[in-house]
């Protein structure tokens, strides 16, 4: 297959894309801001949330439970994308047996599961 | 297939690992019951130093060769070993008078352990990258360990920061080499990018070096050198020193640089065995050798010289022991680049030795400094030692051993360890370097008496009326004086055991590697697998 | 209307790599915030990452995408460490400012 090196004028249908993007954002923005009639009161002025008075300020600090759920959250997510290259493996390939395989895995999964236990009996999951 | 051969040689570090684990759950199931962990970790520690041993009688070499089970290896994963049973003994006391006598820390003690070790003995540059992230992830945590005190939380926040950072630029390095050698083999037909230092040497060998190689290797020194607190890239270091708590600085400097130095001598190995007058001078490549020695070489020298002589002298001005002893490290980080840069077996086994004393003598200072603290302040500065002598006059001869042995003064192991790195350089033809850390230890000799001295003949102007031994540190920091003393002793027998400890690329290796440079790599399908990224190749044919 | 296939050169990715490496550096160097920082460096670590899978799709080597598997565990692990680091730096001094952080100097 021939393949060519891409020239600036490549790139042009991508610079026309933003273009147009920018120019619809600042044109919608820009016609209401116009056309738009102006009557301010207190209730237009506030944040808008869902039509409801807002309670309080938005710039509370979070319980540090969010930080510790989502620390845990990344490293047991992360650690799932090990099971893709490992599932690619487990279907094709022709020099390590299948119960080998899911041998390894399972010690895999095992020590994630001991770092569960862990966190659990830590009171790390319990919300109060 | 995998086979046992595999298994066999990453038992130790693996064996390490589990303790921690089950350290981790013994805590959960018994938590007030600390000796159990401890005994655990020690009994782990101690079925690790067995397996090793056995490795020794049966060589074995695992996983498509990126884990190498050479002597080299496994005299640095008995450093290691050693290193992590002096701290498991010594950290006892000192956690409790902290309150911070949380099970968690034998777990990362081991966890740490476990990534240096996998650092020594790896040979392939993603499995370092992954040892240096266990060592250095557990680390940032026990850096922080005293979390409600500001000093320790800082050096945890800073040591993270600049570690990651280091840790980014060793990551690049690997990049560039792995495309770098790809791009080299791949003019002259199938491309094998490679990230095994056997098959980089050999593909170094046959076709010279190219840009994306080079910056590589720089990036690699870039990120080892902040690892291993060589100047400039040290700034780190006497921050995470002084406000980590006592027992993990001991730990830390001790582990963190002979894990970092076994890396630093792979890799420069590496790059330096192969003698390029082999070749005749007439080829290219030839040329490119000779300059990349040339190279290495001079900028290794001119960071050993600054390191040494930054280190020494900046260390002269502490008053704070523990950042004084950060500086030392730094100094002797210093010492031991010049024994790297000799690049011959002798230099090689100096720093093995060397890696060892400074371990023992170090551990055995900072056990010293953990016992002045008690419950109410941290004792940790040089004037708190004023007169110890006159109150407790064996632990001012410890301590007086200790720093004797780190200024490299009989009859103390640490002059042998010094001297046997000075002479290798010598032997390899740079006695400038030698008299320059020569001079530089001369400097060092001033602060390190200046303890001696406060201790002995400055009358006490504050009462120490208990020092806070445990059983575990009495028998660590004994363990850690008499080795001082006997290793001076016995040094030649010891320096003869640590001598043909081969490196990555011994002789027989390199020529078997320089036969079959390139595995054959098969046409690439959309998603197949190739086999030797699983670690499969080799395996095939045992 | 055809055409022959536009393959961008792997030069180009290395140069977009290389220029975000340098980006996270100079954060790094620069912002004061440690989260910030923190991000600066996970750029770094991604950048690489693009170098990484450009030579393993022009070299057709699986492995440089299996070490990109590797660098992303290694990352979440180190970010979550950062993270809970961070957290109790600031309930503990309610500022994640780098240069308030100097209770040791010399």
């Amino acid at each position: 297959m021939v393949t060519v090196a891409p020239t600036p004028g490549d790139y042009l249908p991508l610079l026309i894309l933003i273009l147009m993007g920018a120019f619809i954002a600042v044109l919608l923005v820009a016609l209401s801001w116009i056309l738009g009639p102006k009557q301010p009161s207190v209730e237009k002025l506030s944040p808008y949330e869902c039509g409801v008075t807002p309670v309080g300020t938005a710039r509370d600090r979070f319980p540090i439970k969010f930080y510790l759920i989502a620390m845990l959250f990344i490293l047991f997510d992360i650690e799932t994308v090990f099971l893709y290259p490992w599932a690619i493996l487990y279907r094709n390939n022709a020099y390590l047996s299948r119960g080998f395989l899911l041998g390894e895995m399972t010690v895999f999964i095992a020590i994630l599961f001991v770092g569960y236990i862990y966190i659990w009996k830590k009171g790390a999951l319990d919300w109060e | 297939m995998l086979n046992l051969t595999d298994y066999l040689s990453i038992a130790p570090f693996l064996v390490i690992a589990l303790t921690g684990a089950a350290v981790l759950l013994f805590d959960l199931v018994f938590p007030k019951n600390k000796n159990l962990l401890i005994g655990t970790s020690l009994l782990g520690i101690v079925g690790a130093a067995f397996l090793t041993g056995r490795l020794w009688f049966q060589y074995a070499e695992g996983f498509s060769f990126t884990v190498s089970g050479d002597r080299f290896a496994l005299l640095f994963e008995y450093v290691l070993l050693i290193i992590a049973g002096l701290s498991v003994l010594l950290s006892d006391r000192y956690l409790q008078l902290k309150n911070i006598n949380h099970g968690e820390y034998y777990a990362l003690l081991l966890f740490s352990t476990s990534g240096a070790m996998l650092m020594a003995s790896a040979k392939e540059l993603i499995l370092i990258f992954v040892g240096l992230e266990i060592l250095s992830i557990a680390l940032y945590i026990l850096a922080g360990f005293a979390r409600t005190e500001e000093k320790s939380e800082e050096a945890a926040i800073k040591y993270l920061l600049l570690g990651a950072f280091s840790s980014a630029f060793f990551l690049y390095g690997i990049a560039l080499i792995y495309g770098g050698t790809g791009l080299l083999t791949g003019l002259h037909g199938q491309p094998a990018p490679t990230t095994q230092l056997d098959h980089i040497a050999s593909i170094v060998m046959l076709h010279g070096f190219n840009a994306y190689v080079v910056a590589g290797i720089a990036l690699l020194f870039v990120g080892l050198f902040f690892k291993a607190a060589i100047v400039p890239f040290h700034v780190w270091s006497p921050d995470v020193y002084q406000g980590a708590p006592t027992c993990v600085t001991a730990f830390m400097s001790a582990a963190v640089k002979a894990a970092a130095f076994a890396v630093l001598i792979r890799i420069t190995e590496t790059f330096l065995q192969i003698d390029p007058s082999e070749f005749g001078v007439t080829s290219d490549v030839a040329r490119q050798l000779a300059l990349a020695h040339h190279v290495i070489t001079g900028v290794l020298w001119a960071f050993a010289a600054i390191t040494m002589i930054v280190g020494n002298v900046v260390a002269l001005w502490q008053t704070d022991i523990k950042r004084m002893l950060a500086y030392s490290s730094v100094a002797h980080a210093g010492y031991i680049l010049v024994g790297v840069l000799a690049s011959n077996d002798q230099g090689r086994s100096a720093v093995l030795f060397y890696a060892l004393i400074y371990a023992i003598m170090n551990l055995g200072a900072f056990g010293i400094v953990m016992l002045l603290s008690d419950e109410k302040q941290e004792r940790s500065r040089i004037d708190d030692f004023k007169g110890l002598a006159y109150k407790h006059p064996f632990t001012a001869v410890l301590m007086s051993i200790f720093m004797f042995s780190l200024a490299g003064i009989p009859p103390a192991a640490g002059f042998f360890a010094k001297l046997y790195l000075f002479s290798a350089a010598v032997q390899a033809g740079d006695p400038g370097i030698a008299v320059l850390g020569l001079l530089a230890s001369v400097v060092g000799v001033y602060y390190y008496l200046m303890v001696v001295v406060k201790m002995w003949m400055v009358p006490e102007d504050r009462d120490i009326t208990t020092l806070t031994w445990s059983w575990g540190s009495r028998v660590a920091v004994l363990i850690c004086a008499s080795a001082t003393l006997l290793l001076f002793l016995f040094a030649s027998p010891v320096i003869s055991t640590f001598s043909g400890s081969d490196v990555t690329v011994s002789a027989d290796d390199y020529s078997a590697a320089s036969a079959a440079p390139v595995e054959p790599v098969a046409p690439p399908k959309a998603l197949a697998v190739q086999p030797h990224v699983i670690g499969a190749t080799a395996i095939a044919q045992r | 209307m055809a055409m022959a296939p536009v393959h961008i050169p792997l030069f180009y990715y290395l140069i977009v790599s290389a220029i975000l490496f340098a980006l996270g550096t100079i954060g790094v160097i620069v912002r004061r915030n440690a989260i910030i920082m923190f991000m600066c460096i996970e750029l770094m670590l991604n950048a690489v990452n693009l170098s990484l899978v450009a030579f393993s799709r022009y070299l057709s080597d699986i492995g440089g995408q299996l070490m990109v598997i590797f660098v992303m565990a290694v990352a979440a692990a180190e970010v979550a460490v950062g993270l809970g680091i961070i957290v109790s730096i600031f309930r503990n001094r309610e500022s994640i400012n780098i240069d308030t952080l100097d209770v040791m100097k010399g």
